[in-house]
């Protein structure tokens, strides 16, 4: 019996992960207040002229996330300028790695340059929310009226390795056709990176 | 000598040698077409997959049930196959010495596939890339798995599925 009940509890656990995915493209986002690494809050309402956001879920300690960084940093400066500038997120428990502290954050931001906000998500709400489940992962949001759209979800290009062998830059493609009208396509993509560890929801 | 001792004396140095000089575990590097066939096999024999890496803390918890569970089911039809993620360049400096330190005895592929887009939805698609992630299938059924696993856990499903083979 205990067997059963061990099969069913793992089963459902496997079932119950594939529809806790958060947002979907065209799903409204929250807003959110979060500290950032110089101390200040953040929130979207603090970017009046933002035509959307670049909401990238990353942290220190994955090595996916580091290769991603500087990319990050080029996104910032390419898109914010043009009304889409780069939000990041750390999600991750510092209790499962120290790395991810946000002592460490306040540290790595400022060793990489960071141009954006690197921003705190202590309790992991927001995380859940959005349902991020890696880092790094990217939800790309366009401002419609007082809402926050979801246009595109998923990684940020299709070589994590090296950034001078990417053939699709996925997000800069999708940021594109949303400055030039259009709709991104692809609007979703996956890709492997660091499962995120929050702290337990309260 | 008696033949008897000879033949004991030939096993005894057998299995001395077979002792002394462990077969190495060689990393295969594949890419996913490569891959692919691994996930697909259709003879009688449960498959766990597990894809991992050696930065992923969760993934590096559970490599000790998975390897637990392996020398349980070892005479069984179940074999386990290990995918690292672990970058290339990480090959000879990371991976293989954590591989070789913890004895992991399974067979072991480096997973060095960039694109991951492509392929992520044909591993599962209820995948979304985080890790650890498992696959179980044989011929008759296939399923995933995002969260680590204890021994217990992992126990129960191959027994489970062992009998009902």
């Amino acid at each position: 019996m205990k067997k059963l009940i061990t099969i069913v509890c793992i089963s459902l656990f496997a079932i119950s992960s594939s529809f806790s995915q958060g947002y979907n493209v065209g799903d409204k986002a929250a807003g959110f207040k979060l500290k950032n690494t110089d101390g200040k809050s953040v929130s979207f309402t603090d970017y009046t002229a933002a035509k959307g956001f670049i909401i990238v879920f990353t942290c220190n300690h994955c090595p996916y996330s580091k290769a991603y960084q500087d990319r990050i940093v080029a996104l910032d400066k390419k898109y914010k300028s043009q009304g889409y500038p780069v939000i990041a997120i750390n999600s991750n428990d510092a209790e499962v790695n120290t790395e991810d502290s946000y002592e460490n954050m306040i540290v790595r931001a400022k060793e990489k340059g960071f141009t954006f906000p690197y921003l705190h998500d202590e309790t992991g709400d927001v995380c859940r929310k959005y349902g991020a489940s890696r880092t790094p992962q990217v939800f790309l949001l366009e401002k419609k009226g007082d809402d926050l759209i979801v246009r595109y979800t998923g990684a940020i290009d299709d070589n994590s390795q090296d950034a001078a062998k990417v053939t699709a830059p996925y997000l800069a493609n999708a940021t594109d056709a949303l400055l030039a009208g259009g709709v991104p396509n692809p609007s979703f993509t996956k890709a492997i990176g660091c499962g995120i560890k929050m702290k337990d929801a309260k | 000598m008696p033949i008897k001792s000879l033949i004991f004396l030939c096993i005894l140095s057998v299995s001395y040698s077979a002792k002394s000089q462990p077969k190495e575990n060689k990393i295969q590097v594949l890419n996913f077409e490569q891959l692919e066939p691994y996930l697909h096999k259709t003879n009688d024999t449960i498959y766990l997959v597990n894809f991992w890496a050696t930065w992923c803390a969760p993934c590096i918890k559970e490599l000790p049930a998975i390897k637990q569970v392996e020398e349980k089911y070892k005479n069984e039809k179940f074999k386990v196959l290990l995918v690292s993620l672990d970058f290339e360049w990480d090959l000879t400096s990371r991976l293989d010495p954590f591989v070789k330190s913890k004895n992991i005895t399974s067979k072991v592929f480096l997973l060095n596939d960039p694109d991951q887009n492509k392929w992520i939805d044909k591993v599962d698609q209820n995948w979304w890339g985080e890790l650890p992630f498992t696959l179980i299938y044989s011929k008759q059924f296939r399923e995933s798995y995002s969260q680590p696993f204890t021994f217990d856990e992992l126990n129960s499903i191959i027994n489970q599925k062992l009998n009902n083979l």
